[in-house]
């Protein structure tokens, strides 16, 4: 709809009202038909520099020898073949993908469930989701220093635990290397499941009461009728949590440089620290931008086809 | 009997609501509650091994030394002048990149062309970029421009990094602007600059409001641009934050950390509490079409 409206606007000016308005000199005509491109072309320039011209140059130097300073030779795919026989960078793909899967199924989990509850018609609703929402403020940082604390084996929840009397209780993820990525997912659950309870209820909202009250007349019980009537029908909001939450997971950085900065012993490493360490600190500048390339190709297959469908709904409705 | 029965599934079922939300609640809570009661005990009192209790020994000591005396590396010069860094860093990126948002997205909901549509896709995935796949450039370019290891570089850098945000906001704001509007004012005789100024961006308060506090927050909370372009004394907060907590030197000061890590989030949390409405506007804006 939006779209041919403006469609009609672009035709019409300055076709129909020239007659009412002043004659303007062609070369003013022209200028004024040309003001919109004016007016973006800065932003437009910007963008194609800092976004694509920015992408290219580090293609460029992920397939040079760069160590220190870039260097512009070309060898290749070298450094992409360097970096998949890095035994670190396929620590860090393995720790993202056992962490991507399981912070996407329980922050939808949680967001999903916490935005019924509160779709119940319930008191202290706008309390409660700001209660929900507040981590989503936070920097990760900040969220990693506090989950430092709560988990440390030494005087947090495992010395809490066992001052109330269970002496041998045991909770040292955050030390332990086989169990320290689960830290993360925590700290990352806590933080963001909120975003999609955000989305959940708005999709909640969006759906028609006249379906739902049609289910109660058939006497379906209400577990029933969200199973099997409302959760499918939020199959868009389902597309969008996993797609947002999923670039948010691949770029997963901050969080773990505060909570575990990669460890214990490259237990928690993931693809973005393994990208800065290896640029900044190890001098391995070209085989850092290739993983670098590797997280916008995941990137990229996550977001692009999800642009695609949502830039063509409006087209769609019309 | 059977309304006696449905009663009980009613009122079972509210329990059952309530209860579910009032433990998640709580939940979600105790992360902030032990970092505000932890930064107002004593070390003392913390070693003991008290998370969740309540401080017997209430002392704002803890946050007088993150404020001005705790160290980053070896500089004890406390947060407060990389809390600084970061109201001079965020404050200018938030109002260009907005105000640039403001222009663009007026232009691509109301004035289209061919291929604008196309021009805000490609921009749009400005918003997605992962930041490590022009990190590299970046650091050469504000090398290049003298800014490297300054306050300038990352409002620079925070400023353009912005616009693909600032745009969408705006453009999907505007494109549900009557056009009826806009197409009377032409009549009128206004132009491009002063349909936006008179008719258009005085609706669009609440839109700059959501665009603000959600460039306000990311700024704020960046890390990666904080880390990788500045040095020692430009380093905005959440760079500081990390060093603060990182000391290894002496027992750690858990009380100093948490209220380190509370005199970081303050600033977004404040403006979360007092305007979530906008906040929540800002989150979902990424996930409904324009």
């Amino acid at each position: 709809m939006a779209f041919r409206l403006a469609f009609c606007l672009n035709l019409n000016w300055p076709g129909n009202s020239r007659n009412d308005m002043v004659r303007r000199t062609d070369i003013k005509r022209y200028f004024a038909d040309q003001l919109p491109k004016i007016v973006l072309a800065p932003s437009g320039l910007i963008i194609l520099v800092i976004t694509y011209g920015f992408i290219a140059w580090t293609a460029s130097i992920s397939l040079s020898s760069s160590r220190v300073m870039p260097i512009y030779d070309f060898v290749g795919l070298e450094q992409f073949i360097r970096l998949w026989s890095t035994p670190r960078w396929y620590i860090a793909v393995k720790n993202l993908f056992i962490f991507s899967a399981l912070y996407l199924s329980i922050a939808t989990f949680f967001g999903l469930f916490i935005a019924i509850l509160l779709d119940q018609r319930i008191r202290a609703e706008g309390f409660l989701r700001t209660v929900f929402l507040y981590p989503m403020a936070l920097s990760f940082i900040v969220s990693g220093v506090a989950w430092k604390w709560v988990l440390n084996p030494g005087l947090g929840i495992q010395n809490v635990v066992r001052s109330w009397g269970w002496t041998s209780f045991t909770f040292d993820w955050l030390v332990n290397p086989n169990y320290a990525l689960y830290t993360v997912v925590i700290a990352a659950v806590w933080q963001s499941s909120g975003f999609a309870m955000a989305i959940f209820l708005a999709g909640l909202r969006g759906i028609d009461n006249s379906i739902i009250k049609a289910a109660q007349m058939e006497g379906a019980s209400q577990v029933r009728i969200y199973v099997s009537v409302v959760v499918p029908m939020l199959r868009p909001a389902f597309l969008s949590v996993v797609v947002l939450l999923g670039q948010i997971a691949i770029k997963t950085f901050d969080l773990t440089f505060a909570l575990t900065n990669g460890g214990p012993g490259g237990a928690t490493e993931m693809p973005s620290m393994f990208m800065f360490s290896a640029t900044f600190e190890r001098n391995q500048m070209a085989v850092g931008a290739a993983s670098a390339m590797m997280m916008l190709a995941a990137v990229v297959a996550i977001i692009v086809p999800y642009l695609y469908t949502e830039l063509r709904k409006p087209a769609n409705d019309q | 009997m059977i309304n006696k029965m449905r009663n009980f599934e009613r009122y079972g079922g509210r329990l059952f609501v309530y209860g579910c939300l009032a433990f998640l609640a709580t939940l979600y809570l105790v992360p902030l509650w032990v970092m505000l009661i932890t930064s107002f005990k004593p070390l003392d009192e913390i070693y003991s091994g008290s998370l969740i209790g309540l401080p017997k020994q209430f002392t704002f000591e803890a946050w007088s030394k993150a404020w001005s005396t705790a160290c980053i590396g070896t500089n004890c010069v406390g947060l407060s002048p990389f809390f600084l860094n970061s109201l001079i860093i965020t404050v200018p990126s938030v109002f260009v990149s907005t105000s640039i948002g403001a222009i663009n997205g007026y232009t691509l909901a109301k004035w289209k062309f061919r291929g604008s549509d196309l021009f805000f896709a490609f921009m749009l995935f400005g918003c997605f970029l992962p930041l490590q796949a022009v990190l590299l450039p970046i650091a050469r370019v504000l090398g290049m421009l003298h800014l490297s290891g300054s306050t300038a570089g990352l409002i620079l850098v925070h400023t353009v990094y912005g616009i693909a945000f600032t745009t969408m906001f705006f453009r999907n704001y505007f494109v549900s602007f009557p056009d009826e509007l806009t197409k009377a004012a032409l009549v009128d005789g206004a132009g491009f600059f002063r349909i936006f100024f008179s008719i258009a961006l005085p609706t669009a308060i609440p839109i700059a409001v959501v665009c603000c506090i959600w460039q306000f927050t990311s700024i704020w909370n960046d890390f990666l641009f904080g880390v990788s372009f500045s040095a020692g004394g430009s380093s905005p907060i959440t760079v500081a934050l990390n060093n603060v907590v990182n000391v290894t030197l002496g027992r750690k000061q858990y009380n100093v950390d948490m209220a380190a890590a509370l005199i970081a989030a303050l600033p977004t949390l404040i403006v979360y509490v007092l305007s979530g409405r906008y906040f929540v506007r800002g989150l979902t804006a990424g996930a409904v079409k324009g």
